[in-house]
């Protein structure tokens, strides 16, 4: 088990979400930036649908009360435990009794603890996912307990470091496809989609990220139609919105572009004022 | 059944969007049903979204050519049976009208010039359809309000609406499933779960079944939310 003693900003329990439930208006959810959260869940030899810990902007601390095996993945929050960094994205033992807290940010937004085995929280809808209208939450709060499986001691765990491409956290270039509305721009507006770097506003979460600059909107609503994680969507009001995982499954705003799954992931590491650049794929 | 001009566009990696001629109207949607349910035979997906004239199928895995899905798509559209009868229900939902729930019922009133009553047997006499749930899980978009009804949103979006809230927005009209913000205007309020997580198919609900409204008073809301608690209460519907 393992016990929040800190809450911090916000952590929540994902795996890679709902899937096949869109139908019915529920939105996929699961981990903001999955490349990071499926290496922890590979390096521990876990399957890639495991549940994770996912820990925005770091300050949290937890207790663990077993042995086990954890790794840490994405941002950089310089974690220790009891009180000695530890290495990112490696293996590392804890025994019990033993606490886990973050400091000084080094790079990216969201870190992912993944566990020996898995968080094993509840199965909701097909996914252990934190999502308000389905979990009944949607972050964790203090003194709340994570159970995790018996630690049976592992003798296939390679505890070697990987190497991550900080590219990954430190490029601004976000990949992305023509929309469906995409060509009832004009081509002044997709230029200016193009043509300059956007600055993310503090409107941004798991729901999605609004951006600074207005680009000129002279197209209508559309009829509410299939939105997805990467839809990015021109409001009236000439402001763009990424949608990210928590996203709902339609919309009505026209969808100028579509980002690439790996710029979702890349898109999650960043936060207010961090600039991006979309590139057509 | 006429043939529609469909448009097929890429829609980032792994989804494909199809569109029908921007028109809401109870053919299309059962044009979209049907292509739906044969695609779903045929082809496996991750999710199919249905829009008021689209759908949006999301593969599993990344799609290496888009002209070949394109194809395969084209050819199902075209397979339609005769009796492509799509089983559908009509749903009785039990809804109060009492001014305890219907917060803006008295406003309404006023606006549009017609006593209350008249209101609630407008909104209670439409059979709705279901074009697709979105919004919240379990959020059913319905098509058919009497035009006498249509009402613009709030200005301001009430941060509060309560579970199983009856409201207007615009032209469309729906039950709140769960506690939400909204700018809706709240007539009444139903019992009925519109998503429950403990349930294999948490929303009874589909795109083309039927809605009715049945006004109900204070106390039936009562017994029946009781009954439901208890697992005790059948979900009522028309053959």
């Amino acid at each position: 088990m393992i016990t929040l003693l800190h809450q911090g900003v916000y952590c929540s329990i994902q795996d890679l979400g709902r899937k096949g439930f869109a139908n019915i208006g529920v939105p996929i959810s699961g981990v903001m930036d999955a490349a990071s959260a499926k290496l922890g869940n590979h390096l521990l030899n876990n399957n890639l649908n495991d549940a994770v810990l996912e820990i925005a902007f770091g300050g949290v601390a937890f207790l663990f009360d077993e042995d086990t095996s954890i790794c840490l993945t994405g941002a950089d929050f310089s974690p220790k435990v009891n009180e000695i960094l530890i290495e990112m994205n490696a293996v590392v033992k804890i025994k019990k009794a033993q606490t886990i807290t973050f400091g000084k940010r080094k790079y990216g937004v969201r870190t992912y603890l993944s566990v020996f085995g898995g968080i094993q929280a509840k199965e909701i809808v097909s996914s252990k996912s934190f999502y308000k209208e389905i979990s009944g939450k949607s972050m964790l709060q203090k003194g709340d307990i994570v159970p995790c499986k018996l630690f049976e001691g592992q003798t296939k765990l390679t505890y070697s470091k990987i190497k991550v491409d900080e590219h990954h956290f430190k490029t601004n270039v976000i990949n992305c496809f023509k929309g469906p509305e995409f060509e009832l721009l004009t081509k002044k507006q997709q230029a200016q989609l193009f043509g300059a770097e956007f600055i993310i506003s503090n409107d941004n979460n798991r729901v999605g990220y609004q951006l600074n600059e207005s680009i000129e909107n002279t197209l209508k609503p559309i009829l509410t139609s299939g939105v997805l994680p990467g839809t990015v969507q021109l409001t009236p009001s000439g402001k763009l919105i990424v949608l990210m995982r928590d996203c709902q499954v339609t919309g009505g705003y026209p969808r100028v572009l579509q980002v690439s799954e790996e710029s979702i992931n890349r898109l999650a590491q960043k936060t207010t004022q961090d600039k991006i650049q979309f590139v057509l794929k | 059944m006429p043939n529609y001009i469909l448009s097929y566009k890429s829609f980032g990696e792994n989804a494909l969007l199809i569109e029908w001629p921007k028109e809401i109207s109870d053919a299309v949607l059962k044009d979209i049903v049907g292509f739906k349910n044969r695609i779903h035979k045929n082809i496996k997906l991750q999710d199919a979204i249905i829009g008021y004239n689209s759908i949006l199928l999301v593969y599993e895995f990344v799609i290496e050519k888009i002209e070949h899905k394109i194809e395969v798509l084209k050819k199902l559209y075209l397979q339609k049976g005769k009796n492509e009868n799509v089983m559908v229900h009509h749903w009785v939902i039990p809804v109060c009208y009492d001014l305890e729930f219907g917060m803006d019922l008295e406003q309404l009133s006023k606006e549009k010039k017609s006593s209350i009553d008249q209101i609630i047997q407008l909104h209670s006499q439409t059979t709705y359809t279901v074009f697709f749930v979105g919004f919240l899980p379990g959020f059913l978009y319905l098509g058919g309000l009497n035009s006498k009804l249509y009402s613009p949103r709030k200005a301001t979006p009430r941060l509060r609406v309560p579970k199983g809230a009856v409201a207007i927005g615009g032209e469309q009209t729906g039950v709140y499933p769960n506690q939400s913000s909204g700018g809706w205007n709240i007539i009444g309020n139903s019992p009925i779960s519109f998503f429950d997580v403990e349930k294999e198919m948490p929303c009874f609900a589909k795109t083309g079944d039927k809605i009715t409204f049945k006004s109900i008073s204070i106390n039936e809301h009562k017994e029946i939310a009781k009954a439901l608690n208890n697992n005790e209460y059948k979900m009522q519907f028309l053959l």
